[in-house]
């Protein structure tokens, strides 16, 4: 057989070696598994007959609606991964490494608690927000669609590619061990000559550039295309959250773009950006990427709170309490978050001017959020509250989230943050951030408009026991690194000296995570056991007696969502519809819809194809993907035939047999 | 709605949009020259802006550009009143202008790497190539789309709904324009200096 010489083969595969391929036994067991998983969903798509379906329903879609469902079940596969991760970590530092098999050696574990935080921020949360946004704003707002549906297809598929880049190395290569942000210079080309940052690099980029087309295409949506009558002031406050963590998209977004950018060029091209030598500046790349970082934080908690404050109001049975103060403070929330970067490293030795500035200001922007705790509880006082579990939800909430507010103000001292700084102290606040926060909002949310989109509801019982095992678990998780932190056990510890009498405080930590695991089973149950009763689980489409104009469309939703613009007159549009209904019969009108496009799926594709080649260095599938990108957004963009015509016809018949379906149903 | 109307809607959005990608765009480059403003002593015992820059030949450059910002706005205005062939010869002369403009910094490049003053020689030589070279590369898209435009005026008149697609694509030439501005008064100007 005659040698292939080596010149092509680096020419073909860039650094890709066979040896790449092989991991140590727990990755390559998840590696294994993904790839088993992966290949089972295969066969089964192709016995079933189910690809056609699959193209035309699901990966062609741009109704936002289908695009949200598709965002929930890739966030939730991403969930289970990165709660993985959080399964490893606690055990190795429950255990103290002390096993008679090594759980995970240093650069392992380094891997997974990167890996862990890169998803849960990038493709749980994000992915989960981006959901909450194509699943409702449209409908709240009374419009049938968003502003730029194929831009909203690519978003989605930049989302998704970079999900498989991030997920790429337990097959092939490493991921990154420069933690969830990588701070160079140890992500830099010095200290980490392989693949890992690299992979994270353009994961994060792809997923990021998704976010920021996202951002764009909803802010245009929710200023343009609010139904008559719907002024700023009137608008769902879960539209004004998503109106302010758009507006912080926008702006924060292009930052880590460029930092991204940039440390990619100093691995890359050997540029001296944020490299120790030829004057690079590692602590221009902190400050930038927390310039990002966060906003970031308030672009995932926002959302959260517009759930929270929906679900609280229809629990509740009350109007929203101090709505206008709630809007002021979402948009203080939105400025002052660009205000307080420098608190994430008071350490670094910008003097005391600068650290007591952004000290303050820390203080200062608790305050909004702080008014709006208390709206929240004024809105359950003196109301019919009904303990639904997104209700549960919600009040798990607010106790963690105080907590962690109180102790964010705590290291908001920079003084005190210097015993803080990096310990877990912090590590325990972030995560009654994220999790109290944005985690518990996206499950009040889920089980909230679950019934809008499926028509049946979630099983109550189940639901709560998924709760209490979440909310159990998450103090028995976090409360003991609280006490750890001011021990001053640092974050990232893979192993600590027993001598120092951390360990039964681990264990507890360790037993919080296997409740939390409970809790996630649970979850899992709830939603097999829904689906099985679905036929004795059906409702009509308000099931919680709700007030915002999502719930005045049918269920299922047509396309269209609204055969006829609602005009709209008051806040909470769908509770006065519901005390006044209009007597009008309907005059229906021609509508355009989107057509069907795979153009957005195959751009991801490429996107992935690029991201692949920059991370291996095969040059030749950059320049491919890199044009294939561009001659599909021009073929696109001078398209001029998009949209397809349903007629007034089609639609009195549609909304016909829609209703004839739930009057059935209500009688039944 | 009517169909009509319902068009001027999407533009009207398209246009919302499309502003809103030009400041997310702007905080990119505000990126871009924070990360230059503190790099910018940061030569390593390499040269500094003022032994390398030759202010001259950038004021030429920014001369092609202003004046290919002046054409693609007469290509629009003769666009917006049906003028095909004389929308058509502005555009043409704007690219020429705007594929002059991109040559020269190449040529600048090329020129400094040929030098020994290439980005990887200090951190104030990486944030200029690379601040520059972003403004470069936005015009190279400016460029391909611009040659689409001319493309498909060639093979048939304006319709509506391209005469809406080229007053966007003015709004990026003149964006890219003032960005050049402040790349000319803080890279060139302020940073040349001694």
């Amino acid at each position: 057989m005659p040698q292939i010489p080596q010149e092509w083969i680096t020419f073909l595969f860039g650094r890709l070696t066979l040896q790449d391929f092989v991991h140590e036994p727990i990755m390559a067991g998840a590696g294994i598994g993904m790839v088993l998983g992966l290949v089972a969903v295969l066969i089964g798509l192709t016995v079933f007959k189910k690809w056609k379906w699959l193209w035309t329903n699901w990966i062609t879609a741009l109704d936002p609606k289908k695009i949200g469902i598709m965002y929930v079940v890739v966030s939730a596969i991403m969930l289970l991964r990165g709660f993985a991760d959080a399964l490893l970590l606690r055990a190795q530092q429950a255990t103290n490494n002390n096993l008679p098999v090594e759980l995970l050696n240093a650069d392992h574990f380094q891997q997974i608690f990167s890996a862990h935080g890169s998803i849960m921020i990038f493709f749980v949360a994000m992915g989960l927000i981006a959901a909450m946004f194509n699943l409702l704003i449209p409908q709240q707002i009374g419009s049938r669609d968003v502003a730029f549906p194929f831009l909203n297809s690519v978003s989605f598929w930049l989302f998704v590619a970079g999900m498989i880049l991030i997920n790429a190395p337990l097959v092939v290569g490493e991921f990154s061990n420069a933690g969830w942000l990588a701070y160079p210079p140890l992500s830099g080309l010095e200290f980490n000559p392989g693949t890992g940052v690299d992979y994270w690099i353009w994961s994060l980029q792809i997923a990021g550039i998704g976010s920021l087309l996202s951002g764009i295409n909803f802010f245009v949506t929710i200023l343009k295309m609010r139904a008559p009558g719907m002024t700023l002031m009137k608008m769902p406050i879960f539209t004004w959250s998503a109106l302010g963590s758009t507006m912080l998209i926008m702006a924060a977004f292009p930052i880590l773009t460029v930092t991204l950018g940039l440390l990619s060029l100093d691995r890359m091209i050997d540029t001296n950006f944020f490299t120790s030598t030829l004057g690079g500046n590692p602590m221009l790349y902190i400050n930038l990427i927390w310039a990002w970082g966060h906003p970031e934080v308030y672009i995932l908690v926002l959302p959260a709170f517009g759930i929270f404050s929906e679900v609280v109001a229809t629990f509740s049975g009350k109007r929203l309490f101090g709505y206008k103060s709630m809007v002021y403070a979402i948009m203080a929330i939105t400025v002052l978050s660009f205000t307080v970067w420098l608190h994430h490293f008071f350490t670094m030795g910008a003097g005391a001017d600068v650290n007591t500035f952004f000290g303050i200001m820390t203080m200062i922007i608790a305050i909004p959020t702080g008014v709006k705790v208390f709206n929240w509880i004024f809105t359950m006082y003196r109301g019919r509250v009904r303990f639904t579990t997104p209700m549960l939800w919600f009040i798990g909430f607010i106790v963690t989230f105080t907590i962690g507010g109180l102790t964010g103000v705590m290291m908001s001292v920079p003084a005190a943050d210097f015993q803080f700084h990096n310990s877990l102290f912090l590590v325990a606040h972030f995560h009654n951030m994220i999790i109290g926060g944005v985690l518990f909002g996206a499950f009040a949310g889920f089980a909230y408009w679950f019934p809008k989109f499926t028509g049946f509801v979630l099983n109550e019982r189940i639901g709560k026991w998924a709760f209490w095992s979440w909310l159990v678990g998450f103090i028995l998780a976090f409360g003991p690194l609280y006490i750890l932190g001011f021990m001053g056990a640092v974050r990232r510890l893979d192993h600590y000296d027993p001598s120092l009498g951390w360990q039964g405080l681990f264990i507890v930590a360790g037993v919080g995570v296997a409740v939390i695991a409970l809790g996630v089973f649970f979850q899992v149950l709830q939603i097999v056991v829904s689906i099985i009763q679905r036929k004795k689980n059906r409702v009509g489409p308000d099931p919680w007696n709700a007030r915002t104009l999502e719930w005045a469309t049918h269920t299922p939703t047509p396309e269209y969502n609204f055969a006829v613009i609602p005009k709209v007159t008051e806040r909470d549009a769908f509770w006065e519809m519901k005390k006044n209904p209009s007597k009008k019969k309907p005059a229906y009108e021609d509508i355009w819809v989107p057509k069907s496009s795979g153009v957005g799926a195959i751009i991801g594709l490429f996107a992935l194809g690029f991201g692949v080649a920059a991370v291996w260095h095969i040059w030749w599938l950059l320049v491919l993907s890199l044009v294939a990108v561009i001659v599909l957004v021009i073929v696109k963009l001078t398209d001029d035939d998009v949209e397809r015509k349903l007629s007034a016809e089609e639609i009195e018949e549609e909304e016909k047999k829609l209703i004839a379906k739930e009057l059935k149903e209500q009688v039944a | 709605m009517n169909r009509e109307k319902e068009e001027l809607a999407v533009f009207s959005r398209k246009t919302l949009g499309f502003w809103v990608y030009l400041m997310t765009d702007c905080v990119l480059f505000a990126t871009l020259f924070a990360t230059f403003a503190v790099l910018r002593t940061a030569t390593a015992g390499g040269p500094a802006g003022s032994d390398i820059f030759d202010l001259n030949f950038v004021l030429i450059e920014t001369m092609i550009l202003l004046t290919s910002s002046f054409t693609v706005g007469l290509a629009l205005l003769a666009a917006e009143r049906g003028l095909r062939y004389q929308s058509l010869t502005w555009l043409v002369i704007t690219f020429a202008l705007g594929a002059t403009f991109l040559g020269m910094e190449l040529w600048e490049f090329n020129h400094l790497i040929g030098e020994g003053h290439g980005w990887q020689q200090s951190a104030f030589l990486s944030s200029y190539f690379v601040l520059v070279g972003t403004h470069g590369l936005h015009i190279a898209v400016g460029l391909i789309w611009m040659a689409v435009v001319i493309f498909r005026l060639i093979q048939r008149n304006f319709k509506e709904t391209d005469v809406r697609r080229l007053s966007l694509l003015s709004l990026f030439w003149h964006f890219l324009d003032i960005i050049w501005i402040f790349i000319f008064s803080f890279v060139y100007l302020i940073g040349g200096m001694a």
